[in-house]
């Protein structure tokens, strides 16, 4: 089973340039909101018809600019959960699945709905309409009646963002459940970094309708290569580089850098985590090995676990964001630091990571 | 008093509400899918029978369906009767000044119904039609109703484009409002009365009737259950 989608849509004023396969394998489209993550989803279920291009779905062609072919969203089989769930507001929980059984008319629709019933945990809600549901509850009912039209295609688009965080970390679980069971490709929409690392096997990261080339999850947080994806990961601390005597410069830090990997020609910015910032009270000495950036604490924000310590350089413009250092420590590891002091913060080389402005397509 | 007026008023505003109500429902479904300028030009045209005297919407009307004109002519010589000064000329003028009303509150509750119910319908392979009967249809409810009601009461009462088309014939094409104007006019204030009174009556029920539709809140049938007792 497979997918390959690469498809263009033109509104002027933004331009969707999607092109990805999937293979048996649940892939996350992970993107800032408005950057054409759910157009895409639209795109593949029938919804929005794009302006050329091509979706073929198990060896079936659901869209095809050149041949003519663009099938109707109740031909191509594509499972789609929408943000709002979309349960029928006037039916009940059985009704919602029921009309889905229904139309295809085969005998064991009862036996089927059961067994839906028992799989997705709904037992005992089967009589309730969607408004007297939980998120949750609806958000299974949701996932229950799609799995009753036999999708061979199954796409999630934002599904954990209308709930309360305590229901996240069960819904994650079972979404996890789902998701592993099913036969085919599964789409991921979202724009949260820990739901694609727990869910997802690839990721492809989506910039301005413009999407980069798929990498495994975990490779992509490792290592983010360009600037979006590194910002999707949570990557809080950039500079950009500019070559000045014979080395790179961190020009929003006021520093050469040391990295431990190649800075290229198209290397644009480096980012660095929060995390591995760490900060030293007073002028510390000029070290060989790593990147010491005498600095002036800005803002100290307390967190649950750890304290983030916002600094900027000195001889930078601290209105500047991307000359604003962000670390995050653990807390009661900074004894007596107030704002305005002047401190050291240093970085690692080995926790430099070079990345390129522009999207580099397939 | 003879109740003939009351009849045929009845008659009258009920077949014509049952042309405008599905006219309104398909011209409010098909516009909102049309291109925004084609839209403007048909929006507007078919609003103008609201806005504009009834004389005008009769004035036309005869000048179409009239003895002369070219549809009134046509079916004369083709079927062999009138389509003016008989009960049934009362149901073209009703139908016509009725359809804006009709069509623009089925457009108002169409443009408020959640898109996403409707794809989501086509992704889960239901068609077209069951998705309009069975999922619109019912999330629009109150709103195609309440246009309905409207209809219906504007239809009893309609008088100038009636009065055009129909004339007043007792007993033949006498409406309750075109009954109150030949009343008065032959001094006659008892009976006039009696009808007037009749048409309050009616236009009052009509008006509670769209009062309880646009405030009824659609509570949850039954209790909500607690987000807590989620398994």
């Amino acid at each position: 089973m497979s997918l390959y989608v690469k498809i263009k849509k033109n509104y002027g004023n933004f331009v969707l340039d999607a092109e990805f396969e999937a293979k048996n394998e649940t892939m996350a489209l992970l993107g800032a909101s408005g950057c054409g993550k759910s157009l895409t989803l639209r795109c593949i279920a029938g919804i929005v018809r794009p302006d050329d291009g091509q979706i073929v779905s198990n060896g079936i062609t659901l869209f095809d600019s050149r041949r003519r072919i663009n099938l109707s969203p109740q031909k191509r089989r594509v499972g789609l959960l929408f943000q709002n769930y979309a349960l029928f507001p006037n039916m009940t929980v059985e009704g919602n699945i029921m009309a889905v059984l229904a139309k295809s008319g085969r005998r064991d629709r009862r036996e089927r709905f059961s067994s839906l019933v028992k799989k997705f945990y709904i037992g005992g809600l089967e009589n309730h309409y969607p408004a007297q549901l939980s998120g949750g509850q609806q958000q299974r009912v949701a996932i229950a009646r799609i799995m009753a039209s036999d999708p061979s295609l199954l796409m999630l688009d934002e599904p954990l963002s209308a709930l309360d965080s305590y229901l996240r970390w069960q819904l994650e679980d079972e979404l996890a459940k789902t998701l592993g069971s099913f036969p085919g490709e599964a789409l991921y929409v979202s724009h949260n970094r820990d739901e694609v690392l727990k869910l997802c096997d690839r990721v492809c990261v989506i910039d301005r309708g413009r999407f980069e080339k798929p990498r495994p999850a975990g490779e992509l947080f490792e290592s983010p290569e360009t600037l979006a994806s590194a910002l999707l990961s949570g990557c809080k601390n950039y500079s950009r580089i500019e070559f000045a005597d014979g080395g790179p410069r961190a020009a929003d830090w006021n520093i050469r850098i040391k990295c431990a990997k190649p800075i290229g020609e198209d290397t644009s910015h480096i980012g660095v985590r929060a995390h591995y910032v760490s900060i030293m009270p007073g002028e510390a000495p000029e070290a060989a090995e790593e990147n010491a950036i005498p600095c002036r604490v800005l803002r100290m924000t307390n967190d649950i676990f750890t304290v983030i310590v916002s600094v900027h350089p000195l001889g930078t413009d601290p209105e500047n964001d991307f000359s604003r250092i962000r670390a995050e420590l653990p807390k009661g590891s900074l004894g007596g630091l107030s704002e305005g002091d002047l401190v050291t913060a240093v970085i690692k080389p080995g926790d430099v990571m070079p990345l390129r402005r522009n999207y580099v397509n397939i | 008093m003879d109740l003939f007026p009351l009849y045929n008023s009845l008659k009258i505003a009920s077949i014509s509400t049952f042309i405008t109500f599905f006219a309104g429902i398909f011209a409010a479904c098909h516009i909102a899918r049309l291109p925004k300028a084609v839209k403007g030009v048909l929006d507007c045209v078919l609003t103008l029978p609201m806005v504009l005297p009834p004389t005008v919407v009769g004035f036309f009307l005869l000048k179409t369906i009239g003895p002369f004109g070219p549809v009134g002519s046509s079916v004369m010589n083709l079927f062999g009767f009138r389509l003016t000064m008989t009960w049934y000329s009362a149901i073209f003028a009703t139908a016509i000044v009725t359809f804006p009303l009709m069509y623009r509150t089925a457009r108002g509750a169409f443009e408020a119904f959640d898109r996403t119910l409707l794809y989501s319908g086509q992704t889960l392979g239901l068609s077209g039609t069951y998705i309009f009967w069975r999922v619109m249809m019912p999330n629009c409810k109150q709103g195609v109703l309440a246009g309905t009601v409207l209809a219906f009461a504007r239809a009893l009462g309609e008088y100038g484009a009636t009065t055009m088309v129909t004339g007043y014939i007792p007993g033949r094409t006498a409406t309750i409002s075109t009954t109150v104007y030949q009343l008065w006019r032959e001094g006659n204030d008892s009976l006039a009365y009696k009808w007037v009174g009749v048409n309050l009556a009616i236009s009052f029920l009509v008006l509670v009737a769209v009062n309880m539709l646009e405030n009824r809140y659609e509570k949850p049938k039954g209790p909500v259950l607690s987000p807590l007792a989620d398994k």
